[in-house]
């Protein structure tokens, strides 16, 4: 009699298991799909980013404004995009100082003691939304995925927070959102890029040391910029497709 | 006549439990695969249209500037003038939209200025700096720099 007990319970308990996640699957189908954007076709753009570091003034006009966009969360401090400072002794390149103190968020702290030899500047950074990307890769759930316009974008509905991708991302873009214990990251604001909108950070920078550009869009700037500029990737050695080119990397940067 | 079906009611019997087990896992996949998924690659096609659903809270410069032509000829030909408007009013689509409804405050006219202009040696050099304790005192900036054109000629 025992044993058939235990049985049965075990039975019923699966098929609870399975008809409640089958329910949940069935209510995310049944939400629908918010209608697509007008006049947009995917297959037309494929987004990258110049930062141009010689340009760039740390005012953390982007972080903020990030935040305002996006609602990044700030309590504790997450950051979609950020901006480190480097001070870097000119002949150790492999030694560089490097802060970033709450991001950029608040701006950064005068140093009133300057060490005339040591070279000093910016460095904005965001998801630099690599077309072979590694987090893509070892998503067990296809929860982030390359967009057909080239966009590194996560589905909030499906990511396990399983934290596979904050580990495989060599760069540091991701996070866990304290609110949903789900992935989060910068998505190149694609609820405006896809309104033909720039996004908020290139929107707010003052000197133009961020600028959104299709790459797919021959009189895009972005091909000027990258023709008349000698430009580089972060850490290309991993060979992730990235597509934020850099003007004026210095290469202590990592 | 019943030649070929004699001694073979197994294989009957293994091919219906054959397409049960087909007709279930169809059915439980069906049930379980969200729509849209591998219509672009091996994700959710909806994800996208959430991604592009999220609320606007910049309008853009040239939302702005449509309305605000006063603003944009006091900006013609001052270093300030390729600055994103609300780089310093801070994300007023909503203002945008309902100009009269919503009315933005006024930036404070030295905390704007000191985060963009204080002397700091990461900075390029070109930029212009000032320290700003030397430069002024802790009145607003805006005393003697119009915000949207701030050379003092
Ligand atoms: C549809 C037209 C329109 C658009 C677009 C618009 N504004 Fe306005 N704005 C107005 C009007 C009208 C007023 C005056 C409102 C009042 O006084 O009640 C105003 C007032 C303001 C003020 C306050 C002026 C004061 O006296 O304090 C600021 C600042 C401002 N706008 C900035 C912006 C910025 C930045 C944008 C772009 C995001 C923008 N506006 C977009 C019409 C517009
Ligand atoms: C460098 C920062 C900065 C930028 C860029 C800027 N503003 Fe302003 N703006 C200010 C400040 C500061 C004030 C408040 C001046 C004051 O309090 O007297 C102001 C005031 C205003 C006012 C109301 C008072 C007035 O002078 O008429 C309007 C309207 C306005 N801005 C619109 C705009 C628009 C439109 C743009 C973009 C085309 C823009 N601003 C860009 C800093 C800026
Ligand atoms: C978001 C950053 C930002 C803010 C805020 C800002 N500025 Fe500027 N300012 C700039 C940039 C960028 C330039 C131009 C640099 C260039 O052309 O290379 C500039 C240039 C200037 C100049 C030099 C103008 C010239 O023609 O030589 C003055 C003076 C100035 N700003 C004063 C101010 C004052 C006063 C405020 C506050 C009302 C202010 N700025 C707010 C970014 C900012
Ligand atoms: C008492 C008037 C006064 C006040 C207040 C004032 N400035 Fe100035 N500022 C000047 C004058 C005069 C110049 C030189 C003329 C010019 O370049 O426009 C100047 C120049 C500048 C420059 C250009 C420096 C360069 O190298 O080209 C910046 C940047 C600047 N001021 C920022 C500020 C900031 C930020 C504040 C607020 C903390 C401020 N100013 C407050 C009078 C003032």
């Amino acid at each position: 009699m025992n044993p058939d007990r235990r049985a049965f319970l075990q039975k019923t308990g699966k098929l609870l298991v399975l008809s409640a996640s089958a329910s949940v699957a069935w209510e995310a189908i049944v939400a629908g799909r918010p209608e697509t954007a007008e006049n947009y076709k995917m297959s037309d753009h494929w987004w990258g980013m110049v930062i141009d570091i010689d340009v760039c003034i740390g005012c953390g006009s982007c972080v903020r404004a990030c935040k305002e966009e996006n609602d990044v969360p700030r309590e504790p401090l997450f950051f979609r995009t950020w901006v480190e400072r480097y001070q870097v002794t000119p002949d150790d390149l492999e030694h560089p100082t490097v802060d970033s103190p709450n991001g950029g968020y608040d701006g950064f702290p005068v140093k009133d003691k300057v060490d005339e030899k040591v070279k000093h500047f910016y460095v904005p950074k965001l998801c630099n939304h690599c077309h072979q990307s590694p987090c893509v890769q070892v998503c067990p759930v296809g929860a982030t995925f390359v967009s057909p316009d080239g966009v590194v974008l996560v589905d909030k509905t499906y990511c396990l927070g399983c934290r596979y991708c904050v580990q495989a991302c060599p760069y540091g873009c991701r996070f866990i959102d304290p609110r949903t214990e789900t992935v989060d990251k910068c998505t190149l604001c694609y609820h405006r890029i896809t309104k033909g909108l720039t996004t908020a950070c290139c929107e707010t920078c003052p000197t133009g040391a961020r600028q959104l550009g299709d790459l797919k869009n021959p009189k895009d700037p972005i091909h000027e910029f990258l023709r008349e500029h000698h430009v580089l990737v972060l850490k290309p050695q991993m060979a992730t497709g990235a597509k934020v080119y850099y003007n004026g990397l210095d290469g202590s940067v990592r | 006549m019943s030649g070929w079906l004699k001694d073979k009611g197994h294989l009957a019997r293994m091919a219906g439990l054959f397409a049960f087990g087909i007709t279930a896992f169809l059915v439980f996949r069906w049930l379980m695969v969200p729509a849209g998924f591998g219509l672009y690659g091996h994700y959710r096609a909806g994800a996208l249209d959430d991604a592009g659903a999220r609320p606007l809270h910049y309008a853009g410069r040239a939302a702005c500037e449509g309305c605000h032509t006063d603003i944009v000829e006091a900006r013609q030909g001052s270093r300030h003038a390729r600055i994103g408007c609300e780089a310093c009013h801070g994300p007023l689509i909503k203002h945008a939209q309902a100009p009269t409804e919503v009315k933005p405050t006024r930036p404070d006219g030295r905390v704007l200025c000191v985060r963009c202009h204080e002397t700091n040696p990461w900075k390029p050099k070109g930029f212009p700096q000032v320290k700003v304790a030397d430069h002024s005192d802790s009145g607003p900036c805006t005393a003697c720099h119009k915000p949207h054109a701030p050379k003092i000629s």
